[in-house]
Formats: C-alpha cells, sequence, structure tokens
C-alpha cells in the first residue's frame, strides 16, 4: 500500500503522465483568493453601511436639506429624544401585535397541518410542493393581489361573508378600519408562511425513529404519552429553529405591510419598518431614522440571543 | 368479523371497520378543505387573468371558467403588446404604464439573472474555502457571514442610499446588482459549505496524489460533484433577488426599476384593469412557482439557510 502510493507521487513519475497547472498555487493563498471576493463585498455592502449608520444615529441630518453641509454631531440626542417619545414605544407595540399573533397562528395551523400529512399517500408529494408555493412568492405581487380580495364591495371575500355566507350585512372593511386592519395583514402573513412551519414540523415528525413507537406500543402508552415523552422533545429544535426565522422575519417585515396599507389607517398597521421608512425616506430625518434603526436592531439582536440560546439549552437536554 | 383465511395479498390491504372508513374520509376532507383554503388566493388570481374586464369585478364572481364565464386570452396578450381592452394607451394613465411591464420584466431577468450567477460562483469559492482550508477564525467569520441576514434591510437601507447616490450607482443595474450579490452571498456561503461539507474530501486528495494541482481537482472532481447543489442554491438566490422590493424601490429611479415596485407604483394610480394586473402577475410570478417545484427536494435547506438538512 505504502509503496504504491509513493510510486505514484514521485515527481519524475506523475511529470511524464501529468503537469498539475497551478500547482505553484498554495493551498494557503488558494484560501486568500477565494474568500477575498465575498469578504469585500460584505464589508463593503454590508458592514461598511452599518458603521455609517450607527455615526449617523449621532448626527443631526436630512438627504434634502443639509446634502451641502453634512451631518451635525449631536451626541445621544436623537436616543433620547427616541427613548422618552412615547410614539415609539407605540411603534414597538404595533410590531408586536402582528408579530406575536402571526407568528402563533403559523405555529398552530403548520404544526396541525404537518401532523395531519404526516402520512404517505398517492400524490402527497405534488400536494406538498403545491401547498409551499406561497412563501416563495413575491409579497408585493401577493400582497396587491390580495388588496383586490379585500375591496369592500367588489372583492371576493366580502363576497363570501355578505352574501353567501351572510355573516354581515355590510362586509368587513379589511384595509380601512383600524380594528381590522392589523388582522388582515396577519391573515395574509400567515397564507404565505404557515407552509414554511408545516415543512419544518414535518421534517421534525419524520426524524423521530419509528422504533421508538414501536417500544412505547409494547409498553401499551397513550397517543398523549407517545406525543409528549417522543415526539416533541425530537421536534422541539426543529420547532424552535423555524420559530426564530420567522420571529426575526416578520419583526423586520416591510414589502407586506407597506403594499397592503402603507401603515395606515391612522397608522394602526404602522410597523417599526414602515416607521423608519416614513422618518428617514419621507420626512427626511436621516439621523433619527438611523438611530431608530439601530434601536429596532439592539432589540433584534437581543431576541435572537435569547432564542439561541434556548435552542441550544433544547439540544443539550436532548443528548 | 368471523374468521375467513385471507389470502397474504390482500392482508395488504386489510377491510377497514365503519370507524376506520370515517377517519379516512375525515382525513381526506381536512386534507381537501386546507388545500382548497391555501390554493384560492392563486387560484383566483388564475381565473382572474382569464377574465374581460366587465367580468371581472361582476357579483356574483364567477369562479369556473368555461362553465360560469367564456375565459378570453386578450390580458396575456395585453401583457407582452400594447394592445388594451379598452382600444388603445390613450384611454387612461395607468393604460399607458402597465404597458411598460416587458422593460420592468427584462430589468428583473438581467438584475436577478446577473446578481445570481455571480453570488453562487463567488460564494461557492468561499464556501469551499471554509469547508476545505484551515482558516483563522472560521467559525467567527461564518457567524459574522450569517449576521447579515438577520439585519433588518431598512436600517442599512438609509446609508447604502447616501453611498449609491455618492457613488453615482443608482441609475443602471450595476449598484443594484452588486447589492443583491452581496445579499445572496452570505445564503451561498452557508449552504455551499453544508454541501461541500458532504462529499468527502479524500476525492480530491486522491485526485491530488495522482498528480492534479488542487485547483485541477476542484475543477475535475469536486465541481461536478457540488453542480447539482450550485443550481439548487442558484434558485434560491434567483428567487430572493426577484421578489425584492425595499431597496429596488428606493435606489433604482423609475426607469431601470424591477416588476415589484413597478406594479406596485401602477396599482396606486386607482383605476386598475385588474384582468390585466392578475395576468401580468401570474406572468411574473409564473417562473417562481417552477422553480419551487424544481427545487422541491431542497425546500428546507433552503428556506433555513441550511441550518436544517434532510
Amino acid at each position: 500500500m505504502r509503496e504504491t502510493t509513493t510510486a505514484q507521487s514521485e515527481p519524475a513519475n506523475t511529470a511524464t503522465i501529468l503537469r498539475p497547472r497551478f500547482g505553484w498555487l498554495s493551498d494557503a493563498w488558494l484560501a486568500r483568493i477565494f474568500l477575498t471576493p465575498t469578504m469585500v463585498l460584505l464589508l463593503l455592502i454590508a458592514i461598511f453601511p452599518l458603521i455609517w449608520s450607527l455615526y449617523l444615529s449621532f448626527t443631526t441630518y436630512s438627504v434634502i436639506k443639509d446634502a451641502d453641509s453634512g451631518p451635525v454631531w449631536v451626541g445621544l440626542a436623537n436616543y433620547a429624544k427616541l427613548l422618552a417619545d412615547p410614539n415609539i414605544w407605540g411603534r414597538f407595540t404595533i410590531t408586536g401585535a402582528f408579530v406575536v399573533p402571526a407568528v402563533a397562528i403559523e405555529l398552530v395551523l403548520g404544526f396541525g397541518l404537518a401532523l395531519l400529512l404526516n402520512r404517505n399517500f398517492a400524490g402527497r408529494g405534488l400536494l406538498l410542493t403545491a401547498m409551499l408555493t406561497p412563501m416563495m412568492l413575491c409579497p408585493v405581487v401577493v400582497a396587491l393581489f390580495w388588496r383586490f380580495m379585500f375591496r369592500a364591495d367588489t372583492g371576493v371575500l366580502n363576497w363570501f361573508i355578505r352574501d353567501l355566507f351572510h355573516w354581515s350585512e355590510k362586509g368587513v372593511f379589511w384595509l380601512t378600519d383600524v380594528k381590522i386592519a392589523m388582522w388582515s395583514i396577519i391573515m395574509v402573513d400567515v397564507w404565505m408562511w404557515t407552509p414554511f412551519m408545516m415543512l419544518i414540523t414535518l421534517a421534525g415528525l419524520q426524524a423521530v425513529p419509528k422504533y421508538l413507537y414501536e417500544a412505547a406500543e409494547v409498553d401499551r402508552a397513550s397517543t398523549w404519552f407517545k406525543f409528549r415523552q417522543i415526539t416533541l422533545p425530537i421536534i422541539a429544535p426543529l420547532i424552535l429553529v423555524g420559530l426564530i426565522f420567522r420571529l426575526i422575519d416578520s419583526y423586520r417585515l416591510f414589502d407586506t405591510v407597506y403594499a397592503l396599507t402603507g401603515g395606515g389607517p391612522a397608522r394602526a398597521t404602522q410597523v417599526l419598518s414602515v416607521y423608519i421608512y416614513q422618518v428617514a425616506f419621507r420626512d427626511f430625518n436621516t439621523g433619527l431614522g438611523s438611530a431608530l434603526g439601530y434601536i429596532m436592531l439592539i432589540v433584534i439582536i437581543a431576541l435572537a440571543n435569547l432564542l439561541i440560546r434556548l435552542l441550544n439549552g433544547l439540544k443539550a437536554d436532548h443528548e | 368479523m368471523s374468521k375467513v383465511e385471507i389470502p397474504p395479498i390482500a392482508s395488504r390491504t386489510p377491510r377497514r371497520t365503519a370507524a376506520e372508513l370515517f377517519k379516512e374520509g375525515l382525513f381526506w376532507l381536512a386534507i381537501l378543505i386546507a388545500f382548497m383554503v391555501m390554493m384560492f388566493p392563486l387560484y383566483w388570481m388564475l381565473v382572474t387573468s382569464f377574465k374581460e374586464r366587465s367580468e371581472v369585478t361582476l357579483l356574483p364572481p364567477t369562479f369556473v371558467p368555461f362553465v360560469d364565464f367564456k375565459p378570453t386570452g386578450i390580458n396575456y396578450l395585453a401583457v407582452f403588446t400594447r394592445v388594451s381592452e379598452l382600444g388603445n394607451t390613450v384611454g387612461g394613465n395607468n393604460q399607458a404604464t402597465l404597458s411598460e411591464f416587458p422593460e420592468h420584466l427584462f430589468n428583473s431577468f438581467v438584475i436577478a439573472g446577473g446578481s445570481t450567477i455571480l453570488s453562487v460562483i463567488l460564494g461557492t469559492l468561499a464556501a469551499y474555502a471554509f469547508s476545505r482550508f484551515r482558516i483563522a477564525g472560521e467559525g467567527d467569520l461564518l457567524f459574522f457571514i450569517l449576521s447579515t441576514r438577520m439585519l433588518p434591510p431598512i436600517v442599512v437601507l438609509i446609508p447604502i442610499f447616501l453611498m449609491f447616490t455618492w457613488a453615482n450607482l443608482r441609475e443602471g443595474y450595476l449598484g443594484i446588482t452588486l447589492l443583491y450579490i452581496t445579499t445572496g452571498l452570505p445564503f451561498v456561503v452557508w449552504m455551499m459549505k453544508g454541501f461541500f461539507d458532504e462529499i468527502p474530501r479524500e476525492y480530491e486528495e486522491a485526485a491530488m496524489t495522482d498528480g492534479y494541482s488542487r485547483l485541477e481537482a476542484i475543477w475535475k472532481i469536486v465541481l461536478p460533484e457540488a453542480l447539482p447543489a450550485m443550481l439548487a442554491t442558484a434558485v434560491f438566490v434567483l428567487i430572493t433577488s426577484w421578489n425584492e422590493f425595499v431597496f429596488v424601490q428606493l435606489l433604482n429611479p423609475s426607469r431601470g426599476t424591477t416588476v415589484p415596485p413597478f406594479l406596485l407604483a401602477i396599482v396606486g394610480y386607482g383605476q386598475i384593469e385588474w384582468g390585466r394586473m392578475a395576468a401580468t402577475s401570474v406572468v411574473f410570478l409564473l417562473p417562481v412557482v417552477i422553480f419551487t417545484f424544481l427545487v422541491r427536494n431542497h425546500l428546507l435547506r433552503g428556506v433555513t439557510f441550511g441550518a436544517v438538512r434532510r
């Protein structure tokens, strides 16, 4: 064995068969060459703006008014102003009023669907793929089409409610009623992202080894016991991964809200992202907008850390 | 039940009791309802796209083509030509603008396509380096790359807007393509690193003992092996760029913009030909539906950033 390797790697021998091209490139150099473009782009277009944004958050600056004079350093004034402003906490509440119900409903419905689909039947693959398409579609186009279905007079949803089932005489003002608009947005988000929770739960359910159930069967364990003691511990980490993704994504959601209501009616659906957009690009308070962005960022980092720690705890428990 | 000898073949489909049949029926009913509810918006979009203008807002709505109403292809004809059901393009503001769709579709193709190709190439190289070479602080670097995915886009939007204005990158394809390459990179690196880790490194080590250089081994051994994974990854990057809205809306002026901001602007005008709007949406969404079908086995991995493998 050893002899064959030495014979093959002998320079005189290999040179006659093959002359390796680029042989002079050492692995260390290759690593540098391979990594540089990615790192440069990320530093330039992801990290540098973030640092600039941090700097801007300590200044007063307006892209329109101060284009010539440049930012003026004001220290922590922006943060002080924002933290003292009850409006900001209002936006956090609005964002929470979107994120929590949306993710909770997606979790429950996704879980239910996964339990339903966790068996073999003809056409299952096709059915699954069809059900998964909503999450891949363009949020803006999806939102626009929902707007068509949400129309108060001729929208198809109101026709169901008003004329077919007679649940309400006037129909529902999906996007213009202050109390309902947020639920309409939640509905669109649930439609788009329940498939994601379904997919991730399904993957968890299929990862449970069959022999565990068989062993429990022998012991005549109840269905609830099997679910609680076998299924749940195995799928819990996966579901938590799904939750982390959904929480982060719905926390920073912009497209759907912007295209559905633009933050209205009467700011009832003005989630943080939409509010920052308003501050920075409608009112052109660039400095204030940056500070707000940073507050948003710090909150999400804290939240993500908490969840990841929970996840690692779960994994440790399991092992 | 009386004892009857059951032949072996029939035992695979044992006779069911009434309770089991009922449960079976309930299962299919539940599936049917879930499927109908979830698919209804897409079905409604498709149906609307085949309706004439007068049919679209009709009450009660018509649901089944050929039975309830006569489908028409005029909306699809209008998507790619400047033909309007109203006769000409003078009819209203939005007529003239919706007819610009092909230009924006072309922009979407160029921007999403270009950024996908470059993002996958660059990201794959980096992923290979992370998978095979010893890199100082590898874990930290990878986490740093991942963390850019968590950023709310709105936070970097302001400085990127300033940067691009300053560097004159807001016109044309270059700026937005660079941006999409960068947003795609973390995803490609994480996905491809996962895939490379699954390819035994013995493959290229064997090739290198046979006299290949590292680069040749990558080109001839690893790349063919990784190509399906690269294609699946590319599809996800393509879909992300294809669907992106916030950045392109803000950075690119009206002419160079992709489809999503363009469609939103059209609907803002008020009087919309919804049939035509639906046909346009179908044309825009169809590639994504096809791609979703093609990568269906990688969906879970794709949407979780490679965190969950099956």
